[in-house]
């Protein structure tokens, strides 16, 4: 791969269109080839390594030098808290020989040209950009030696280089002053890379880029943002359960002061007017007519998401475990469900936009920066060109923005008045609209042999979607894969050694949205998995630790797994007792896009609440960018994960999904968080890998494992309650 | 409606319509962006700010209470460049995560100081109360412990 990348020369290539369809297609080539679902599937699950899609051959949109010598980055990932910004910044640095203080990170706005095509999510943009970006400062760095060279007369070899400086023949130069004389650029070759040892900020815990700016409470986020002459924009919408829009009396909210316009679509209806406030009372007045079908409840939803309903397809499979699982002694099955469950980031979802007749201009915090340009083309006519998507910093991501088709509603209300419009969900909006993470309902069997093996095992699992009808897959996506490579996650067995074993999916169509919630299907699979791992070792009398190790193979993932396992042991002093102190320990293991994670957690009862007081967190993502900023990811996996497990639920009544506001959803806050949560990282490989995510596995599990031996009651659903 | 309060210590003067809250006529009127907006029923404290030196969740907190006030927001915490001891333990402890929640959490931490310089993890239970969605709450209890370290240092600087 790096062979072919030196050998191309840089300038040519653009840009990899179509990415979307090619990852769909590289997906479903497994699925197939049926012979080798198996193997392929299981390793595209586990390893979704999907290579970075966008522009990868040219400096000059990804940098830019300052004539202070300060040098931008212009990124096409996004930054949501997940320290993204620090990881490239560290990366870039390393190669372009700057100090970190020299670096300053800003999101790529489309009309540079620097645009991930697909999405900033799945745990991967720094795995993904490893590679290209520091390819990238490095062949930038060359750019400006070969022209400091020339300037200063020297043979570019001669030059040495200290913090964006060239020196040599006795004189120096800074880049600032390189780029500010240089017309016309030769692209060399792509240069070797760095090695590890000679890294400055790669593996050290820098602090993040943008701490100072979030302390301070900049102007940073979509909803700070504002344009000249700006109005206020509100959208009716739909509080029913797949209600569509019919038609609207607008003849008050059209007489209420401080209204500018209403605006009336085929699809939606709303408001601008000069205050926020005026306009979210005006969509208030707006008497629009809905259609819906059906008196949702929340027991007809649970009915529906069973295993056995809808199409199965087997996701995993080695050996026969149908045959050994369908009779016979020593059969165990248990079964888990986990509840809808809401994104309720901090930041509501929303849009500044400007349309006018050269073209549109969008400031937004979004993970899809090209979707939402491309929708918002189509909606105005306009070509993709002519349609400039600002990202800015997102209040929080978890995949609630992985689709934004507010934008272009923001882009309608503009156009229609001529004026930048701000248009922004209130909370309730948020809570009813949202894209939640499906429900689900597992079945676990396993077969146990005379040692107290498991023999076969098999998980069989019903969701509804996440990855299936997201515009970031094309809909050929669907009958390719055969099940939802988002449900999926986490769902097949870990434990390879069990000598048969397999893993089915359950579609479910449910009436309303669902799709990406941080983790995927990692956090219900691996509570199902993990909580019945740890129903299995009691049983068979074993140690849960033990238990586990014993049924994993021994190949790399294996051996990677087992270490986090046993580091997990040893650090937490893992017992399987009540300790003294009257707390009990439960242990769960996950692997999520080849990064293993184990967590042991002591937890206790007050009145009669589950107090979780330490969390023990080994997670072993390869080699390491930024130590503390891996740490910050696992401790808010771990509460994010807490949460889940413990409190968070959705209801659908009369059609409605409900709460829609914080504290009836309840969240996990101060009070409930762990007072010591101690990560320990391991680094068995020489690769950068998923961090942001893998975390929020073993968590839930962990819990209900805990209060197995605290209470001696098995909690099989999510929220888990004493 | 005519009203009047000193925000960040500055007196500010305007014409509001007295239905609004604190909150819209601090982010929209006078465009100051670092209080957010979470909620707008007092359920997150993503706008908290302080009011005569009280937490007060401004989404809910009509603008003519404040009139004759003095309001603090997070862009009056820190002296000019120098960071307030709360902003300061915040960046020692790498805190903020998105950072969305974050100025509504140094307010309130402002307030909980102040009642308690050196408050216990019960004390911080109780009183810290919004939330968090990208999970800080471990490194924010470290965060406020340290604030109150480096309050009562300085303290103990002013006072020799
Ligand atoms: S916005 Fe005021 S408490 Fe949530
Ligand atoms: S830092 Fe993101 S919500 Fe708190």
């Amino acid at each position: 791969m790096r062979e072919e990348r030196n050998k191309r020369g840089l300038t040519r290539r653009k840009f990899l269109v179509g990415s979307a369809v090619g990852v769909g297609v590289i997906l479903g080539v497994g699925y197939l080839s049926r012979s080798m679902i198996r193997r392929y599937l299981a390793g595209i699950a586990n390893t979704i390594e999907l290579p970075y899609q966008g522009d990868t051959d040219s400096p000059s949109i990804w940098f830019e030098v300052l004539a202070d010598n300060r040098v931008i980055l212009h990124s096409p990932k996004v930054e949501m808290g997940q320290g993204t910004f620090t990881g490239l910044a560290q990366m870039a640095a390393d190669e372009l020989e700057v100090e970190m203080s020299q670096m300053v990170v800003v999101h790529a706005a489309t009309s540079t040209g620097n645009i991930d095509p697909f999405a900033t999510g799945g745990s991967n943009s720094i795995s993904s950009l490893w590679i290209p970006l520091r390819e990238l400062a490095a062949t930038m760095r060359e750019m400006l030696r070969g022209e400091a060279a020339k300037m200063l007369g020297v043979d570019p070899a001669n030059l040495s280089i200290r913090s964006g400086r060239f020196l040599g023949g006795g004189r120096q130069i800074t880049y600032g002053d390189v780029v500010s004389s240089v017309e016309e650029w030769h692209v060399p070759e792509t240069p070797p890379l760095k090695v590890t040892a000679d890294f400055n900020y790669i593996g050290k815990p820098v602090p993040r880029i943008d701490l100072r700016d979030k302390v301070m409470g900049m102007r940073m986020f979509g909803m700070d943002s504002i344009m000249e002459d700006m109005l206020y924009g509100a959208v009716a919408r739909p509080v029913h359960i797949g209600a569509r829009f019919v038609s609207v009396d607008t003849s008050i909210a059209e007489n209420m002061p401080e209204v500018v316009r209403v605006v009336v679509e085929k699809d939606f209806a709303g408001v601008i007017a000069k205050s926020r406030v005026a306009a979210h009372q005006a969509k208030e007045a707006l008497v629009v007519e809905w259609e819906y079908d059906d008196n949702w409840q929340t027991e007809a939803i649970e009915k529906m998401i069973r295993v056995g309903q809808g199409n199965p397809v087997e996701i995993q499979k080695d050996g026969n475990p149908e045959k050994l699982l369908s009779s016979g002694e020593n059969i165990i099955t248990r079964e888990y469900t986990s509840p809808i469950g809401a994104h309720a980031q901090l930041e509501p979802n929303g849009a500044v936009a400007l349309v006018s007749e050269e073209g549109a201009v969008i400031m937004i915090s979004t993970q899809v920066v090209a979707i939402t340009r491309k929708e918002i083309a189509q909606r105005l006519g306009m070509s993709e060109d002519q349609v400039n998507v600002i990202p800015t910093y997102l209040g929080g991501g978890f995949g609630r923005r992985l689709h934004t088709p507010n934008a272009v509603q923001a882009a309608v209300l503009s156009k229609a008045v001529g004026r930048p419009v701000k248009c922004f969900f209130d909370r309730k909006e948020e809570f009813q609209n949202d894209t939640f993470r499906p429900p689900t309902h597992h079945v676990l069997k396993a077969r146990l042999d005379d040692e107290g093996r498991i023999l076969a095992m098999e998980h069989q699992l019903s969701s509804g979607d996440v990855m299936f009808g997201s515009p970031m897959f094309p809909r050929i996506a669907t009958p390719l894969l055969g099940a939802d490579a988002g449900v999926w996650r986490g769902g097949m067995i870990q434990y390879g050694a069990i000598p048969n074993h397999r893993a089915v999916c359950w579609r479910v169509k449910l009436p309303f949205a669902t799709s990406w919630w941080r983790s995927l299907g990692l956090l219900a699979n691996t509570f199902a998995i993990e909580c019945f791992m740890d129903e299995l070792a009691l049983k068979t009398g074993k140690d849960p630790a033990e238990f586990r190790l014993a049924h994993i193979e021994d190949n790399e993932r294996g051996t990677r797994l087992k270490e986090v396992i046993r580091t997990v042991v040893e650090k937490s002093q893992y017992r399987d007792d009540i300790l003294p102190n009257g707390r009990a320990m439960g242990l769960a293991a996950s692997t999520d896009a080849n990064t293993p994670c184990a967590q042991v957690v002591e937890v206790s009862l007050q009145d009669k609440e589950i107090k979780v007081h330490k969390v023990t967190c080994v997670i072993d993502p390869g080699l390491v960018i930024n130590p503390d900023q891996v740490r910050a990811q696992c401790e808010g996996a771990i509460i994010m994960g807490l949460s889940a497990a413990l409190y968070e639920k959705m209801e659908v009544r009369d059609s409605q999904l409900t709460p829609t506001i914080y504290g009836p959803y309840r969240m996990a806050m101060m009070r409930d968080a762990p007072r010591e949560i101690d990560v320990v990282i391991l680094q068995n490989d020489d690769q950068p890998g998923a961090v942001g995510e893998p975390p929020l596995g073993p968590i839930g599990a962990a819990i209900a494992n805990a209060l197995f031996r605290l209470t001696g009651e098995r909690q099989r659903a999510m929220p888990v309650m004493a | 409606m005519l009203i009047t309060f000193r925000l960040n210590g500055i007196p500010r003067r305007m014409d509001v319509d007295e239905s609004m809250s604190l909150l819209w006529v601090i982010r929209d009127v006078l465009d100051l962006k670092g209080t957010k907006f979470g909620c707008g029923k007092a359920a997150c404290g993503a706008c908290t700010l302080l009011v005569d030196g009280q937490a007060v969740r401004s989404c809910s907190y009509p603008v003519k209470l404040a009139a004759g006030k003095e309001v603090t927001t997070i862009e009056g915490l820190s002296d000019g460049e120098i960071l307030h001891p709360v902003q300061q333990a915040w960046v020692e402890e790498v805190v903020p995560q998105c950072g969305y929640c974050q100025p509504g959490f140094m307010m309130a931490t402002v307030a909980l100081l102040d009642q308690h310089p050196q408050p216990t993890d019960d004390d911080i239970d109780k009183s810290i109360v919004n939330i968090c969605r990208c999970g800080t709450y471990y490194r924010m209890r470290r965060a406020i412990h340290r604030a109150a370290e480096i309050m009562s240092q300085s303290e103990k600087r002013n006072n020799l």
